[in-house]
């Protein structure tokens, strides 16, 4: 399956695509401002830009084929599609009990205590359309589209030509 | 193939994922003692105390067993194995044969020989049906002891207090949650907890339960004091549910053995979950891990391996999410070493109520409390799991923005890029 790959030798530590994720996946998906102004509880990326003066690079759910989040998931709102390989928390049954994030070895997996609390995460921007429909799952993800400098990658498998 | 399932939680339900992940067409009967569909257990303590729906308690979605083509035997319990016929015996005194038999009947209460236990208000906590029925008794104010400070003894607790009860907790050791928390970090917890209301008599149990017209009235403690109480939750722990197979020839030590494949050691017969004992890679030794992770990946691993398939599961270790009143923590491995072989490191606020610990071996991490500071903490159980020498960024790892920032550049482009 495609996955984010990011290149941090090119990335300028900028955060955008923490900005646009953090849109997308608001209750205004196509208005920046309004999602920031109007949405009750604050936009939540899914992405997340590590950095320090030296480096930077953004990290979001690696959707692993063997996923730990939804093996460890209590209450199976964590699922793997097996169609898409996306991996989605299901917010209606997640308990919050952050088991997923014991599990996950990347700390991908974000604590939204906004409202009823759940594990917010990464969904290539698949936005819980019909999983079953392959054709969902080649959007590119708005970090990827927006990402000033191709710092973020949207591919098979990882990085070209190693580096 | 015919595959026989006993038991239907998170090792019976990974198990058949497991097997459907290689054979599409093989038949698969599940037997379970209990009527309802996979439900998640420790959700019970989430409907007890009005978080989760009774729709909401189901562990897969209701098409589950039709969409994998399970024969579901739900409220069948099988009365004996039959290894040498390799049959299992139902109810009925009908017999099923198989060709693979997996034994997932899980955990049962350790029922302590408390005189008093019989007087009708004491419960155990351990299925939907004990809460179920606990439920129904609860009204504002109504006094119960828990016995036991553990993860299910707290977590009743929690629940209940939420329910408007007085709860009392009585546990031996000199702290709760002894299994997950050291010294310090316990106090933290147990002071929260105070806070919400809870009592607690530590280094003290129950000796005796009292009662009237048989009905429970209060407890009298090992230290002579008596509590009135109207209910009493038994929460000492669980072993795991041997009844099936202690009378057959399939090895057990605190559980049954299982090897990397899940096989225990009659051929065709399988165990996973909190029935088995398999291998603790932290811990270096055979060990009863009675946790939902571990549990669905031994049962799926058992799956593969039932099929035809060729995977090794090679050992878990403790890991545990949990909270209470908003206070959340998550832990695993080896918490509180008592070998001078190991290195421990403590970062904590007591304002922020939060606790970090960190315990290395040979320059491997090998267990951590994180507690009211758990972010991203899945990176240190990651590199627990992948037994990952830490030493060139040891004093990082207690950082609160502790990340694969700090990872050499190497191990970094190794974990976040697939590599060719």
């Amino acid at each position: 399956m495609k996955r984010v790959y990011a290149r941090e030798e090119v990335c300028v530590g900028c955060k955008l695509c923490e900005v646009y994720c953090a849109t997308a996946h608001s209750e205004y998906p196509s208005d920046i401002v309004k999602a920031f102004l109007k949405q009750r509880t604050k936009p939540l990326p899914r992405i997340l830009v590590e950095d320090n003066l030296e480096i930077s690079f953004a990290l979001q759910c690696r959707h692993c084929d063997e996923a730990p989040c939804t093996k460890a998931c209590i209450s199976g709102a964590m699922q793997k599609d097996l169609v898409t390989g996306i991996v989605r928390n299901d917010e209606s049954r997640c308990v919050g009990c952050w088991t997923c994030i014991l599990a996950c070895p990347f700390g991908a997996i974000r604590r939204d205590n906004q409202g009823h609390k759940v594990a917010s995460k990464c969904d290539l921007c698949s936005n819980g359309a019909d999983d079953s429909d392959p054709a969902n799952a080649s959007n590119v993800p708005i970090c990827v589209q927006n990402c000033p400098n191709r710092a973020l990658q949207f591919m098979d498998s990882g990085i070209e030509g190693g580096e | 193939m015919n595959y026989v399932i006993v038991g239907n939680s998170a090792a019976a339900i990974g198990a058949v994922e497991g097997i459907r992940s290689v054979d599409r067409e093989g038949k698969i009967s599940l037997f379970s003692k209990e009527p309802h569909p996979a439900y998640s257990r420790p959700l019970i303590s989430y409907y007890l105390s009005g978080k989760v729906t009774p729709e909401k308690m189901y562990y897969r979605d209701p098409d589950f067993y039709e969409r994998l083509q399970v024969e579901a035997h739900l409220g069948i319990e099988v009365q004996a194995l039959r290894l040498e016929e390799k049959k299992v015996e139902l109810p009925t005194g009908e017999k099923t044969a198989y060709d693979r038999l997996l034994i997932a009947t899980g955990g049962k209460p350790i029922s302590p020989p408390i005189p008093g236990r019989e007087y009708s208000g004491v419960s155990t906590f351990l299925t939907w049906d004990d809460v179920k029925e606990l439920g129904k008794e609860l009204f504002p104010g109504i006094k119960v002891v828990v016995i036991g400070a553990g993860l299910i003894g707290l977590k009743a607790t929690e629940a209940l207090v939420k329910r408007e009860a007085n709860v009392t907790v009585a546990e031996l050791s000199n702290r709760i949650l002894s299994a997950i928390l050291d010294e310090d970090s316990a106090q933290i917890v147990q002071n929260h907890l105070e806070e919400q209301g809870v009592k607690f008599q530590l280094n003290n149990t129950v000796a005796e339960i009292l009662g009237q017209k048989g009905k429970v009235t209060g407890v009298r403690l090992q230290n002579g004091e008596n509590i009135e109480c109207d209910r009493v939750i038994l929460a000492i722990g669980v072993r795991p549910n041997l009844d099936l197979v202690r009378d057959t020839e399939i090895k057990l030590n605190q559980g049954i053995l299982i090897n990397p494949q899940m096989a225990t050691s009659v051929s065709d017969v399988y165990a996973a979950g909190d029935v088995s004992e398999g291998y603790d890679k932290i811990c270096q030794e055979n060990r009863v891990l009675p946790i939902l992770p571990n549990a669905y990946k031994q049962g799926f691993n058992a799956g593969v391996n039932m099929a035809g398939g060729s995977s090794a599961y090679l050992g878990g270790f403790a890991m545990n999410a949990i909270g209470f009143f908003d206070l959340p923590m998550l832990t695993a491995g080896i918490i509180k070493p008592n070998a001078p072989d190991f290195q421990e490191y403590i970062q904590q606020d007591q304002a922020k109520q939060s606790y970090k610990k960190i315990v290395l071996r040979a320059g491997k991490l090998v267990g951590y409390i994180a507690l009211n500071s758990v972010d991203r903490a899945g990176i240190l159980t990651g590199l627990m799991d992948q037994e990952v020498d830490v030493t060139p960024f040891r004093e990082h790892l207690l950082q609160e923005d502790f990340g694969y920032i700090h990872f050499p550049k190497e191990l970094r482009s190794q974990r976040l890029t697939l590599r060719k």
